[in-house]
């Protein structure tokens, strides 16, 4: 056997970010009760934007910076439609997407970058030097680390702040939401903005970091698996980590499977992940929607 | 964007033909081509564009050029396609094997119209099919790569399971296996042409398994990225040079140049001598390109691979000469015996040697 477990759980982190990045917003955005099927071109838009703005900076850390400033612009756009001019959310998420993926190959027209430039490993202290979980968990790029803290930080505000107790009354009846005096509206255009910034940082972390390049159509459909993850935690938190490690770890694993020459055939390795992620999640109990998602509200109803 | 372009001088004819005139005042060919990638790929795409814009220059305001990019492989390239031979386009090339029955169904419509399908295998009355013998490069890369891993294992980054791509793992290995009789393959499908967040997955994987050496059939730097990464990798270019990631870990590189192609077939359309055929051309004629071999390399396995490009492109050596034998062990190539064509064409199986299956 080839496989290095150490390495294959290392690189699981960093192939799960992406999607852990884009699901973390999508599911406040959801858990507001808005459903934005956009994700996948918010999260081009930041990643030919955080490109450009990495590379012509030369600083990587501006380029997320200006990626989730172009993932949040471009979700205003969405929440102006829909919060304001109450269009259809389905389709308008899904014009976004096209949009976006149309956007960024015009932005991304002759941009070219240094292949130099790169985000650095950490190396924390102590916790890196520790034999198997310091090479596992101690020594990725500062990305990884704030991923999951936003995941952290996502599930404390839900869970224990007024805020979030505000915003899963939003999610839950925006009606009633209303009617004790809290306006919908901005905080549903909050809950979006921040859907798009994780998403414009999810894009930004494949183009800074994975690939690191700019092409077109860079994402590939992550934005998704993002998606249906967000659904299959059942909106929470935990959850979410789960399945998109799981699924980052099961298409890392079905790569190092095949160079190892398993006897699977390897269509089956390929749609491995799907099924597992799925299955899973499926597993340990489907939840229940926020009860407002999808729907359009009006002040004046 | 080019298919602003396209659109606009649709419209243009469009007007044309509403205001009564000619639709054709100035006598200019119309070329147009089908990409599969963005023309940024850094790859495939981005060298049939590049050659491509050799033969706009080389023929000046003789020929109208269009393209369009990003045409998914599958029924919509024929939507694609048509759009262009609407648009009176003389001669189409579409530049990717999932092309192949798309441009065969719309050259049945379009008679007058001129089709180049690039690396497949179905011909028409009005339709040729060209391709590179890549696996004449592969046997350079393999020659290469034997010489250079220290590990003794390499990596091969696998694209879509067809003949073209099997051929240039055979070839690979070969000759590989024939500088250095320890060495390993271990390849990823990874069932897309250009895909690089997949790429780099997939070369990373091959990496930590401890592969030192990593081909690619995929069209994009990102596998370099990985390479540079790592460290200590040797990766070659494909398509195009990618010469901005030598000297390490990128140490050579197969180049596709279709510009002499592209420049005799749209004079044969100008000149109206224009007939269907099937080129295959390898390094002898100039299709194939072997990217400069960087100092990364020691002298002699240089000289080594230099002195094999040159007896191919002689043809004094062929890549696939036997003794050969199957996978399983059955005999393919005698001691001496020369693959024919028919048989390349089709080759589906693996050589001795190579472990695992072929996705079918």
């Amino acid at each position: 056997m080839d496989i290095n477990p150490i390495l294959l759980l290392a690189a699981l982190m960093v192939a799960s970010t992406p999607i852990l990045l884009a699901a973390i917003g999508e599911l406040v955005v959801e858990r507001s009760g808005v459903l934005n099927l956009g994700v996948e071109g918010m999260m081009i838009v930041g990643a030919v934007c955080g490109y450009i703005a990495g590379h012509s900076s030369g600083n990587p850390y501006l380029g997320f910076v200006g990626a989730a400033a172009a993932g949040a612009a471009l979700s205003l756009i969405f929440a102006v439609l829909t919060q304001f001019l109450l269009t259809n959310q389905v389709a308008t998420g899904l014009g976004l997407t096209m949009f976006g993926l149309g956007l960024s190959s015009l932005i991304g027209q002759g941009s070219k970058g240094s292949p130099d430039l790169t985000v650095s490993k950490l190396h924390i202290p102590l916790l890196a030097d520790i034999p198997v979980i310091g090479p596992i968990l101690f020594q990725h790029d500062v990305m990884v680390y704030l991923s999951v803290a936003i995941v952290a930080g996502v599930w404390a505000f839900l869970k224990y702040s007024r805020a979030g107790l505000i915003l899963r009354a939003v999610g839950e009846n925006h009606d009633a939401a209303h009617a004790l005096g809290y306006n919908v509206r901005a905080v549903r255009v909050l809950a979006i903005m921040f859907g798009g910034a994780c998403a414009g940082l999810a894009g930004a972390y494949i183009s800074l970091v994975r690939v690191p390049q700019w092409i077109d159509g860079i994402t590939a459909g992550a934005g998704w698996i993002a998606l249906a993850i967000v659904v299959f935690a059942s909106w929470k938190p935990w959850r979410l980590i789960a399945g998109a490690y799981l699924f980052g770890g099961v298409t890392v694993l079905q790569l190092n499977l095949q160079a190892e020459g398993l006897k699977i055939p390897v269509e089956y390795l390929s749609m491995a992940p799907y099924l597992a992620t799925i299955v899973v999640l499926v597993m340990i109990r489907a939840g229940r929607a926020p009860a407002s998602l999808g729907k359009s509200f009006h002040p004046s109803t | 964007m080019k298919r602003r372009t396209l659109l606009a001088t649709g419209a243009g004819a469009a007007m044309a033909a509403a205001l009564g005139l000619p639709a054709r005042a100035q006598d200019k060919t119309k070329v147009g081509f089908i990409y599969v990638g963005p023309i940024n790929d850094g790859g495939w795409t981005q060298h049939h564009h590049h050659s491509a814009m050799e033969m706009v220059h080389h023929f000046g305001d003789a020929v109208d050029f269009v393209y369009q990019e990003n045409v998914p492989e599958g029924p919509d390239a024929e939507r694609a396609i048509t759009q262009m031979a609407l648009g009176g386009a003389d001669i189409i090339f579409t530049t990717s094997f999932g092309f192949m029955d798309p441009t065969i169904n719309v050259a049945a419509n379009f008679p007058d119209v001129k089709f180049e399908h690039a690396t497949g295998y179905k011909q028409a009355d009005n339709v040729s099919v060209y391709s590179a013998r890549f696996y004449e490069g592969r046997a350079i890369q393999g020659t290469l790569a034997g010489r250079v891993t220290k590990s003794n294992k390499i990596g091969y980054i696998a694209s879509v399971p067809i003949p073209e791509v099997i051929r240039g793992i055979n070839s690979a290995y070969l000759h590989a296996k024939k500088v250095n009789p320890d060495v390993e393959f271990k390849v990823i499908w990874i069932f897309e042409w250009l895909n690089p967040a997949k790429e780099a997955d997939a070369a990373k994987a091959l990496i930590e398994q401890g592969c030192d050496v990593v081909l690619q059939h995929t069209d994009s730097t990102a596998p370099h990225q990985a390479a540079k990464e790592a460290g200590g990798v040797y990766t070659f270019g494909q398509a195009a040079d990618m010469a901005e990631y030598g000297p390490m870990p990128r140490i050579s590189s197969i180049i596709d140049n279709w510009s002499p192609y592209y420049i005799e077939r749209v004079q044969a359309v100008i000149d109206g001598t224009w007939s269907s055929v099937n080129t295959w051309d390898g390094i002898g004629a100039g299709m194939v390109g072997i990217g400069e071999i960087s100092d990364a390399v020691p002298a002699e396995a240089k000289a080594e691979a230099e002195a094999m490009r040159d007896a191919i492109a002689a043809g004094t050596y062929h890549p696939f000469t036997g003794p050969i034998n199957k996978q399983d062990g059955s005999a393919w190539l005698a001691e001496g015996e020369i693959a024919n064509d028919g048989d390349l064409a089709g080759m589906f199986f693996f050589v001795e040697g190579i472990e695992g299956d072929i996705p079918s």
